[in-house]
């Protein structure tokens, strides 16, 4: 068929009128149902490593918001001094936009999880289900093989212990690197030390087999066919426990100063 | 056309397949056939948004100005790429996860450009419509068996369940790690065309030859 340009542009603009109408409103339609997705994903990822939701129990939309706000509580952390604020966290909290963020954020000196920009103030998680804290939940991120891999780290409030550790974000090949979503590894990690007694971070993904947590306290078993991935875990949990990051909270939580 | 609906929705099953003989879409075939479960949300994904492209596509396949039709082609598949990535987002969120990229490379799929041009743009809607369920399903069929194998021989596990119980969880079967990355996908999808054309010779394309001579005594014109 030929037509001639006005008409050309004319149906040009039509079909993508139409098309963009279309788009738009199922992005409107579905915008909360999504984001509630998120939210839903992220929080039970947050229950799982606080091991406040036993393997394959499968959680209700409900179930998940009063398990969360029944037990933990969000809170701010300078990451400089290492002081926690005392109100709690805004809900609003989104770490990657503080990040970005010149006023709220800064980058921090080259590392080898490859973390570049991070927000002055970090959320952590307080596990309160009663008067006193149970555990500690930090956020994590660092470079993995093909993009940053996201996760928590929950630790017991001696600031050492890990209790657990799960990603909510990675781009790791299926199979290989994506073991780090397999729950047998994860059930490596809890009661193994993150640091040693003066805070510095020890733990390690190796190679091959690590025994038992009395016999390795420091070391974790690694992911056949994935050591990148593996160095990666091992990275970020050095970046994020260490003097950059989170160092300074833990070792006001070590000193006893905080509750 | 004459085509009946129903060989528009079952010849590309096996005699018309579209990765097995025209070789189209494998690509993403490579990227999310490592477990039953996405290979499948994804099947339903193609074929969604193959009917609705080859749908739209012949609706308007007579106003379409020929000079700009492959880009009209695509402003409209990539209208219903994002919805579907955003319904899989909205409803089968833990899923969506995994599919991640692989979604929106559904724009790229050789297979529902291929229709759209080869198809929808000479028949009606309804003929569409089929033409589009026999190839999304011809597509799935191919996602779905090399996905079995890979999920089976690569973790042991189908669907999520265990079959073969791995050694990393206390038995005997070694998963073959090769399985799980993507050559394995083009091994099965090798062994999955050569398996057709072995059940039906007549898909066997006639075997090519570069710079073949002609025979001697040849007196025709060879240009």
């Amino acid at each position: 068929m030929r037509h001639d340009v006005r008409y050309t542009v004319l149906f040009a603009a039509g079909v993508c009128l139409v098309c963009s109408l279309v788009v738009a409103s199922t992005a409107v339609l579905l915008r909360d149902r999504i984001a509630e997705n998120v939210l839903l994903d992220r929080q039970q990822k947050v229950l799982s490593v606080a091991g406040l939701v036993a393997s394959g129990e499968e959680l209700s939309k409900e179930e998940i918001k009063s398990r969360f706000e029944k037990n933990l509580v969000a809170k701010l952390v300078d990451m400089q001094s290492g002081v926690m604020l005392d109100e709690p966290a805004p809900a609003a909290y989104n770490a990657r936009k503080l990040a970005l963020d010149p006023a709220t954020g800064f980058a921090p000196p080259p590392n080898a999880a490859k973390v570049r920009r991070m927000p002055k103030q970090g959320l952590v998680y307080l596990i309160k289900p009663n008067d006193h804290v149970e555990g500690i939940i930090l956020p994590v991120e660092g470079l993995g093989l093909w993009g940053t891999l996201y996760g928590y780290v929950a630790l017991a409030p001696d600031a050492r212990t890990i209790r657990g550790l799960t990603f909510y974000q990675h781009k790791e090949t299926p199979g290989l690197g994506g073991e780090i979503d397999n729950p047998r590894w994860r059930a490596l990690w809890p009661g193994r030390l993150a640091t040693d007694e003066a805070g510095q971070p020890m733990i390690r993904v190796i190679k091959g087999r690590a025994g038992p947590p009395d016999e390795d306290p420091y070391e974790v078993d690694g992911l056949s066919g994935a050591t990148i991935t593996s160095n990666g875990v091992t990275n970020l949990m050095h970046f994020w426990l260490g003097d950059e990051a989170f160092g300074p909270y833990l070792a006001t939580l070590r000193d006893g100063r905080s509750n | 056309m004459a085509a009946k609906p129903k060989e528009l929705a079952f010849d590309p099953l096996f005699d018309n397949n579209p990765i097995g003989l025209q070789v189209l879409g494998i690509c993403s075939a490579l990227a999310v056939t490592t477990a039953m479960d996405t290979a499948f949300v994804m099947s339903l994904a193609v074929i969604g948004v193959l009917v609705g492209s080859n749908v739209a596509i012949s609706l308007i396949r007579e106003h379409i100005p020929s000079s700009i039709r492959i880009i009209t082609q695509l402003v409209i598949i990539s209208s219903l790429v994002i919805i579907a990535d955003q319904i899989l987002k909205a409803f089968v969120y833990s899923i969506s996860l995994q599919l991640s990229v692989f979604v929106g490379l559904i724009i790229t799929n050789c297979i529902i450009m291929g229709r759209a041009e080869a198809f929808a743009m000479q028949n009606g809607p309804k003929e569409s419509f089929f033409d589009g369920i026999g190839n999304g399903l011809g597509y799935s069929v191919v996602l779905l068996s090399v996905a079995f194998f890979r999920e089976l021989f690569g973790t042991g596990r189908v669907a999520g369940f265990t079959i073969l119980q791995p050694v990393s969880e206390g038995g005997w079967y070694v998963p073959n790690g090769l399985m799980v990355l993507a050559p394995a996908a083009f091994l099965l999808i090798g062994c999955f065309i050569w398996a057709v054309r072995s059940w039906k010779p007549e898909q066997v394309e006639e075997e090519f030859h570069i710079g073949a001579l002609p025979e001697p005594g040849f007196e025709g014109d060879l240009r």
